[in-house]
């Protein structure tokens, strides 16, 4: 506390002193001088207008121009991201339709490979059929001239034996006999 | 009871004190002289000067003053060469350009609004002039012009005649007069209000000027008075306290010295912008 009240007193000590001074001869702290006003006045003019020319003026146009520097880059930034987006999305566009081509390029050969199987299939499958067909026919053919023949062979052969048997039974002579004894036996009746 | 008679006592005391000259140093110290005093090394006496019956001495303030604005110059001329060579800020630069950009973009640009472009210039070297001024103040054996009221207040009389001129270009003679009343006011309160706000346009520099200095001389002055404890106590014991709280006060007068000049410039800037553009 003493110490607070001792700081207190001084500083009202000075305060006192500070007004006292005021009304001195000398001038005190609170009186203006003139030629000290003077040469602030003089020394700031000047400050004001060399400075706005050596200092401020490059010194704010050099942060104008770089702060346009920032906002054009990073709009331009900005515009090769769209653009760079733009060509992504191209790009997967064409690859998606090359896709679609390459899909459909596949399934119209795989078509017709299919087709062509298929036909060749039915093509030698019709072709089998027909040589069977043929070579059924030809059989039935062969089998036909051979029974034929054999029909010919057997009717000759027959005959020949009919022939034969006939030969011996009846030649002439006993055929006259018979032929006689059948008459008079007839005129008998 | 006892705080006043100890009050007066000690008055008593320093007045005593200061009629031997040993000891009326501290308003030596805070007050302009024709010497620059480089104690206990000696004093070196500036020459006088007289113009037209007026006497401009060079003083103690004068050559910190000069000291300060040839620092500034060389300080703001080397920036600006350093932006001719590349927009990009280095170090030095660097450090500058946040207090430039500040005052851009902190204190004119949102106080004046649109226009403020022209002031810039202005309240940028008044930015610049108090803040070297104030840590010029700081620097041993150097003296503090910012805190004389001659200073303030010829600086306090730019500032009114820069928001005068530019209220009344912006507004004209008359509408800027006439700008100064608030609209809607009824009409009993029309010459009450008149004289106000005429009064206020001569206020305004004048808390400026008194602002500054008070706050720049205060610090000072605590400072001294907390050294010179020690020889009013007559003790030195007394430098345990007074040596930890005079640097307490001295970093603080740091921290005053930044604060001021933002509050001189950005005062300004507020009294520009109310001039300039008056429907707000």
């Amino acid at each position: 506390m003493l110490i607070i009240n001792m700081i207190a007193n001084i500083l009202f000590a000075v305060i006192a002193l500070v007004v006292s001074e005021g009304e001195s001869a000398e001038g005190g702290l609170l009186s203006v001088n003139g030629g000290l006003a003077f040469w602030t006045t003089v020394t700031f003019i000047l400050l004001v207008l060399l400075l706005t020319k050596f200092a401020w003026k490059p010194i704010l146009s050099a942060l104008k121009q770089r702060e346009d520097a920032i906002k054009d880059s990073l709009e331009q930034a900005e515009k090769a991201k769209e653009e760079a987006k733009r060509i992504l999305a191209e790009n997967q566009n064409n690859l998606a339709k090359a896709e679609e081509e390459s899909k459909k390029i596949i399934e119209q050969s795989r078509q017709f490979a299919d087709n062509l199987k298929e036909q060749m299939l039915k093509e030698s499958k019709e072709q089998a059929q027909k040589l069977i067909a043929d070579a059924t026919e030809e059989i039935e053919r062969k089998k036909n001239a051979a029974f034929d023949e054999l029909k010919n062979q057997i009717a000759d052969i027959s005959i020949k034996a009919a022939e034969k048997i006939l030969k011996e039974n009846l030649d002439a002579e006993k055929n006259k006999k018979l032929v006689d004894k059948y008459i008079s036996d007839i005129s008998k009746n | 009871m006892i705080d006043s008679t100890t009050a007066i006592i000690s008055v008593d005391s320093i007045k005593t004190a200061q009629s031997n000259s040993s000891s009326d140093w501290i308003l030596h110290h805070v007050m302009d002289g024709n010497y620059l005093d480089f104690s206990p090394m000696g004093k070196l006496y500036l020459p006088h000067l007289q113009l037209f019956g007026l006497d401009i001495s060079i003083t103690k303030h004068v050559v910190f003053m000069w000291l300060g604005a040839i620092l500034l110059f060389f300080v703001m001329t080397r920036i600006a060469k350093a932006y001719k060579t590349s927009i990009v800020p280095k170090g030095f630069t660097n450090f500058w350009e946040v207090f430039i950009l500040f005052v851009r973009d902190e204190i004119a640009r949102p106080t004046i609004g649109k226009g403020f472009e022209k002031f810039l210039p202005y309240l940028l070297t008044v930015f610049f002039f108090i803040l070297f001024g104030n840590f010029l103040g700081l620097v041993p054996f150097s003296a503090t012009f910012t805190s004389n009221i001659s200073v303030t207040a010829t600086m306090a009389i730019f500032t009114f005649l820069v928001f005068m001129f530019g209220g009344i270009r912006n507004n004209g003679l008359f509408g800027y007069f006439k700008g100064l009343i608030p609209h809607g006011v009824p009409i009993f309160l029309l010459p009450i209000m008149a004289v106000v706000e005429f009064l206020g346009l001569f206020t305004k520099p004048f808390a400026l000027a008194i602002r500054l200095f008070a706050n720049m001389t205060a610090g000072h002055i605590v400072i001294y008075a907390l050294i010179s404890l020690i020889f009013v106590m007559q003790s030195i014991g007394w430098a345990g306290l007074a040596v930890p709280l005079a640097l307490f006060i001295y970093t603080l007068e740091i921290l005053v010295a930044l604060i001021q000049a933002y509050i001189f410039t950005m005062l300004s800037s507020l009294f520009i912008g109310m001039a300039v553009h008056q429907e707000h």
